[in-house]
């Protein structure tokens, strides 16, 4: 199945949950934000959010700013 | 003199300059110059993360007893700018946001009418909001309204280091509005952000100057002295400007006989 991740489309080939996800395309977890289809999805609930074709995840964090 | 704290939505602070953490050249200069100019409020921006590159987070070198007031940046509308607010909420870093809304890719200058509109839904929200507006005293009263913890109007262009260009317009906004004044954008020098606090301005937001100085640590440092200075001299009960001169020295009294008057 794919899914856009940060507007990019990413060949999932099982199933995951959000918190595999995040360990597999973020360095580190600390201090990611998680958008999946519009809705703010809390680190706490990552590990039970399944993750189904054509979904749409943004992975946010800070960056330097005025 | 000693001065009473800066308070923003009930939170105590002692220093009066801000700082933004963009553009610097790595992150221990931002540190050290944190450090060196004792920012307690600074600002910084959420972004998609880069899939590709790893790239330290910034927010392990904010040193953690400093308030984080994440703007938002790259909104174009209130929702746009709503949809940052809540996303910086969820990483659980505070509810302490800038609104930032830019149409306009050339001059960057903040739309406030959206601006309003982002501000009273996120205010209703429970979230800190510190609009950064154009000057205009119908917007600052609209943002009263609609629950802003301060008003952040712009000295001039984002990233221009003009100076105090819309000066009148602050002016206005100081003795007409209860909301701390917090000059934004356009500060170039410390004699700038002491032009601020010397009209009255509750604090000042420094970004660019300081991050491109060859040493912004340095530089953080003046900005925090000229602060001071400025407040102290707006706390003094600065004498007003005048358009005549009027003599330093007492005349001398006795070269003339006729001695000038006025």
């Amino acid at each position: 199945m794919n899914i856009i991740i940060n507007g990019k489309s990413q060949a999932l080939t099982t199933a995951q949950n959000l918190s595999d996800i995040v360990s597999t395309f973020c360095k580190q977890s600390r201090h990611v934000i998680s958008e999946l289809n519009g809705a703010i999805i809390p680190p706490e609930q990552w590990s039970q959010t399944l993750l189904q074709d054509g979904d749409v995840l943004e992975l946010v964090t800070f960056v330097g700013g005025g | 003199m000693t001065d009473t704290p800066l308070v923003i939505a009930g939170k105590s602070f002692t220093s009066r300059f801000f700082l933004g953490t963009g553009k610097f050249k790595n992150k221990k200069d931002l540190s050290d110059s944190i450090a060196a100019g004792g920012s307690q409020i600074v600002t910084v921006a959420l972004r998609r993360i880069d899939l590709d590159h790893h790239e330290e987070n910034i927010l392990e070198h904010i040193p953690p007893h400093v308030t984080l007031l994440t703007n938002t940046s790259g909104a174009r509308t209130a929702q746009e700018a709503v949809r940052i607010a809540r996303l910086a909420r969820a990483s659980g870093c505070g509810d302490w946001v800038k609104i930032e809304v830019i149409n306009d890719s050339k001059y960057l200058l903040p739309d406030n009418q959206e601006t309003i509109k982002a501000t009273e839904i996120l205010a209703a929200e429970g979230f800190v909001v510190l609009p950064y507006i154009s000057p205009d005293l119908y917007a600052a009263r609209a943002l009263v309204k609609a629950g802003a913890a301060t008003v952040m109007p712009l000295g001039s262009f984002i990233g221009s280091n003009q100076g105090i260009k819309t000066k009148e317009f602050i002016q206005v906004l100081i003795n007409e509005i209860e909301l701390p004044i917090v000059v934004d954008a356009g500060i170039g020098a410390p004699s700038d952000a002491a032009q601020a606090m010397e009209m009255g301005a509750d604090a000042v937001l420094v970004n660019t100057a300081v991050a491109t100085a060859q040493n912004p640590v340095v530089l953080a440092r003046a900005f925090a002295l000229a602060v001071e200075a400025g407040r102290l001299a707006y706390l003094s009960g600065l004498p007003l400007e005048r358009f005549i001169a009027n003599a330093s020295s007492p005349l001398t009294g006795f070269l003339y006989d006729d001695i000038p008057t006025n």
